[in-house]
């Protein structure tokens, strides 16, 4: 038995699983629409390659990475493109992202699809290849794998972790994959393991899925690989990477640091199985599996097409009358969707149908008591109570003294909140209060800096008529120089008395002018834009503690605000 | 708009309130067992003065009446205001001390979870301050019957004059101002009982049994009383080896005047109190010494609740000093 770490607090929740595990993953059937978002993961927004009214087929690319921070996006399915069209983003926020509307034709024509033998493949073209695939997180988190299939600084990577914990409530797509493809998944590992150079293999599984854990062991042991799969105690959130990192080998991922650097790995289940699936049979993330569970019927898993308008995938377990609202994800962390319609993404594990009877309204805010239950239960380690304090006063500077970014949002602390305070609100409030001065900080910097340039070309501009100026004048002077010799000598002192004020004035101009550029260049150029320097680079310090680069757009659909590696 | 989490645990103020008053309820059958009924009619009175009071205020705050009274915290403190002084005060004493702890100790402060100090013991120590002789007069073990009792509660104050014996801390501390040494103070006197003051232990030993039932239910950590009870025997341990003539055992300590009670109810008000694992040991830790040296030294004879209210001082410095380290930023790792 491998001896397991732990992390300090946690909850222990109902977990709600057995009603969608009942019946195995079923296919979901052709949606009349798919609304295929461009964005679909951490970093650039893939840029369109098809116009309305162009045919596409299943599995052809729709969307290119933009640039390596990015991931491709690719057409679920056969059929017409009737619109590049903002749609609205399965996000809280409500807001619209470029998608590709597609009416399927119905025939489900596959693309000529690429393979690759990965064992006499490079890795650069290895990674590109699954940047290709669209392969993203597929634990919540969207961060493109391809990114992560790095070995660490040293060029190897100690330990790669699967993570098929599943901590959530209600949410079971992995432990059903698990179940039901596990050769897929070990197989992807192995990929995975190739490219990371990894010495050893752990597969966490919460103790709650004993199905899982037996088919992955039986899976490991038939493919001949050396891995161990890990039961590990339930305990949410051990999903939680760093959570699951800490309880597997004992190591603490600080905020703000990669666990690579630490020499472990983390993926999720699911996107081993989509490694494996883009390499081997050529398919690229066209699909994912998707948990539909709480106010339907027959809470069930179903293979479902990326761009599934998420009503068209509850009908099938058949929703209830009195539901109000999806959620995507788990009742921890999951987020409301601002719409029935919004299509099913990458991100999108598990469509939490919800009522109001199913998830009742908490109950009235008291004042907290500092009775420190939140504290036990922070799996950081934080004082949630203080951050609350803290948040409530807008006092940000000491909320991040207290090392508000390091709250990974999992809602443990207001899970047990007996004045039932809706903390991880007032966490969210702040972090945001915080990016955006940031940002308007960096805005300042940056418009500062332009006006600093501005002034210091103007007074370039200045000398430079000045020494012009003083340039023709000695032209003038040379010129008249030589003129008495021709001219006769009468021309010259006339010349020479209306020269002079004007000799004077120009080298009094000079001088000053050279005065001003001595003084005046280190001034704009050197000190200040040292100085903006240090504040930019102080910024950017801070910025990679906390984790978090503004966000050029709406953050994509699942990221919520943890770090990139986080898949709870 | 209502966002993750959409659980919650059933755990609510009210709740917590209610548990404390459960666990108060051995130590207080040990009290009604060992000194008579008196006790509870000093409580029913105090427990509606403090809901009055509560919702007096509430309303005057122009907050929601029904939401404060319903957490049961002003209760718990009219409970602990009456635990902590004589049973047999006179009724407008427990109504003083029900308007001290709750009017100002807990509103003027902004209201339940901002008040810096301990209600329950600044109401204690302003009145020991402004009535010395009446908070000083606890009856003797089976001393005062029922109609006795309620005589005092109701009729006033009246002096009650030989009525009441000295208490263990008491008789210890004028003993020893005489000169005699502790064997000799003990054994001249009926006050003192097996371990503390006589009945008492028996009231220390229901009040432990809450205690143990408040750690049960996850309401306290073992912090506080661990470092509370660790602090007192180890203090008075020490110079009760060096002179046991001069000092009283830790045992005796243990079990005399409000130190259980202290110990699980009284050091562990989460509001006025250090938050912190290392705050809580230390908070503990601190107010056993004080009260220790007080009731060595000091004028009063417990020293408990000057000891609360000077460490509640501290309490800010000693949470922000003892932050535990966060996530992945301890001392050791790789
Ligand atoms: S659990 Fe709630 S009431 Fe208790 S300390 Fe934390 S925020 Fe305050
Ligand atoms: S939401 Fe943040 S503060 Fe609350 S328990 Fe989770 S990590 Fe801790």
């Amino acid at each position: 038995m491998r001896s397991l770490f732990r992390f300090h607090g946690g909850v222990k929740p109902a977990t709600n699983k057995a009603a969608s595990t009942s019946e195995p993953i079923v296919k979901a059937p052709l949606p009349p629409r798919l609304v295929v978002p461009l964005h679909q993961s951490i970093g650039g927004t893939p840029h369109p390659l098809v116009r309305a009214g162009q045919r596409v087929l299943k599995g052809e690319l729709i969307g290119a990475a933009d640039g390596n921070v990015s991931s491709a996006v690719h057409a679920p399915t056969s059929g017409l493109v009737t619109a590049v069209e903002p749609a609205l983003m399965a996000h809280p926020s409500g807001l619209t992202m470029l998608s590709v509307i597609i009416e399927p034709d119905g025939e489900d024509r596959w693309a000529e699809l690429d393979r690759l033998n990965y064992k006499s493949t490079p890795p650069d073209e290895l990674r590109d290849f699954v940047r290709d695939a669209g392969i993203v997180g597929l634990g919540g988190a969207v961060f493109p794998t391809h990114l992560k299939m790095n070995p660490g600084r040293e060029g190897r990577t100690r330990t790669l972790v699967l993570n098929g914990a599943e901590c959530e409530p209600f949410i079971t797509c992995d432990d059903m994959l698990m179940r039901e493809r596990a050769a897929g998944i070990v197989k992807g590992t192995a990929i995975l393991r190739h490219l990371l150079q990894a010495d050893e293999v752990l597969i966490g599984i919460e103790d709650n899925k004993p199905e899982a854990v037996a088919a992955m062991q039986t899976a490991v042991r038939a493919e001949g690989e050396s891995m161990e799969v890990v039961a590990i105690p339930t305990r949410y959130p051990a999903g939680g990477a760093k959570q699951l990192i800490r309880v597997l080998t004992g190591i603490e991922v600080p905020h703000g640091r990669r666990s690579t650097d630490f020499g472990v790995q983390c993926f999720n289940v699911g996107t081993a199985y989509a490694v494996f699936e883009a390499l081997t049979c050529g398919h690229p993330l066209i699909s994912r599996i998707v948990t539909v569970a709480g106010n339907v019927d027959r809470p069930r898993n179903y293979e479902v097409l990326i761009g599934t308008p998420m009503s068209d995938v509850v009908r099938l377990s058949g929703q209830r009358t009195d539901t109000t609202r999806y959620l995507m994800g788990g009742p921890m962390m999951g987020m409301r969707m601002p719409g029935f319609d919004v299509p099913v993404v990458k991100a999108t594990n598990c469509i939490l149908v919800a009522s109001d009877a199913l998830f009742p309204p908490p109950p009235p805010e008291q004042a907290c008591i500092r009775c420190g239950e939140c504290a036990r239960a922070c799996p950081a380690d934080l004082q949630p109570f203080e951050l609350y304090w803290f948040s409530r006063a807008k006092n940000f500077g000491k909320a991040q003294e207290y090392n508000l970014f390091d709250c990974i949002e999992c809602g443990c602390c207001a899970y047990v909140c007996p004045s039932h305070i809706p903390l991880v609100d007032y966490y969210r409030f702040s972090k945001s209060e915080i990016w955006a001065r940031e940002r308007d900080k960096s805005a300042s910097d940056q418009a500062r800096e332009r006006f600093e340039f501005r002034n210091f070309r103007q007074e370039r501009e200045k000398e430079e008529k000045a020494a012009k100026l003083a340039a023709k004048a000695a032209e003038t002077r040379a010129k008249l120089a030589t003129e008495p010799a021709v001219d006769g000598a009468a021309a010259t002192p006339a010349a020479d008395a209306a020269e002079d004020p004007k000799k004077a004035l120009i080298a009094a101009a000079l001088a000053r002018a050279q005065a001003q550029r001595a003084a005046a260049q280190p001034k704009n150029t050197d000190n200040l834009s040292a100085e903006t320097q240090a504040e930019i680079e102080q910024i950017e310090a801070r910025r990679r503690t906390t984790g978090n680069a503004p966000a050029s757009g709406p953050a994509p659909a699942g990221t919520g605000a943890s770090a990139p590696d986080t898949q709870p | 708009m209502i966002h993750s989490p959409y659980i919650r645990k059933p755990a609510s103020v009210q709740r917590v309130m209610g548990t404390v008053l459960v666990a108060l309820l051995p130590g207080l059958a040990a009290y009604v067992w060992q000194f008579g009924a008196g006790i509870l009619v000093n409580l029913a009175l105090a427990s509606v003065a403090a809901i009055a009071i509560e919702a007096l205020v509430m309303r005057l705050r122009k907050r929601p009446v029904a939401l404060a009274v319903g957490d049961l915290s002003a209760v718990v403190t009219a409970w602990l205001v009456v635990l902590s002084i004589p049973p047999i005060v006179p009724w407008w004493i427990t109504l003083l001390a029900v308007i001290i702890s709750i009017g100002v100790a807990k509103h003027l402060y902004g209201g339940l979870g901002q008040n810096p100090f301990n209600p329950a013991m600044v109401a204690f120590c302003a009145l020991i301050v402004a009535y010395p002789a009446l908070m000083s007069q606890w009856p003797g073990a089976g001393q005062l019957d029922f109609a006795a009792q309620l005589d005092l509660i109701l009729g006033g104050a009246r002096q009650p004059d030989g009525i009441t014996a000295a208490t263990a801390l008491d008789a210890l501390r004028t003993g020893m101002r005489s000169g005699a040494s502790v064997g000799t103070v003990f054994s001249g006197n009926s006050a003192f009982g097996i371990a503390g003051g006589r009945g008492w232990e028996w009231v220390a030993a229901g009040y432990a049994l809450g205690g143990l039932i408040l750690l049960g239910t996850r309401v306290i950590t073992w912090h506080l009383p661990a470092a509370f009870i660790a602090m007192l025997a180890v203090v008075s341990g020490l110079f009760w080896l060096i002179d046991p003539a001069q000092h009283a055992s830790p045992l005796f300590h243990l079990a005399s005047g409000g130190a259980m009670l202290a110990a699980f109810f009284i050091v562990t008000d989460p509001v006025s109190g250090a938050t912190t694992p290392r705050g809580k040991l230390i908070f503990a830790a601190g107010i056993a010494l004080i009260a220790w040296l007080i009731r060595s030294f000091g004028a009063y004879p417990d020293g408990i609740a000057f000891g609360v209210l000077l460490m509640n001082i501290c309490v800010p410095l000693i949470d922000m000093k003892t932050q535990p380290p966060v996530f992945g930023h301890r001392g050791g790792n790789s």
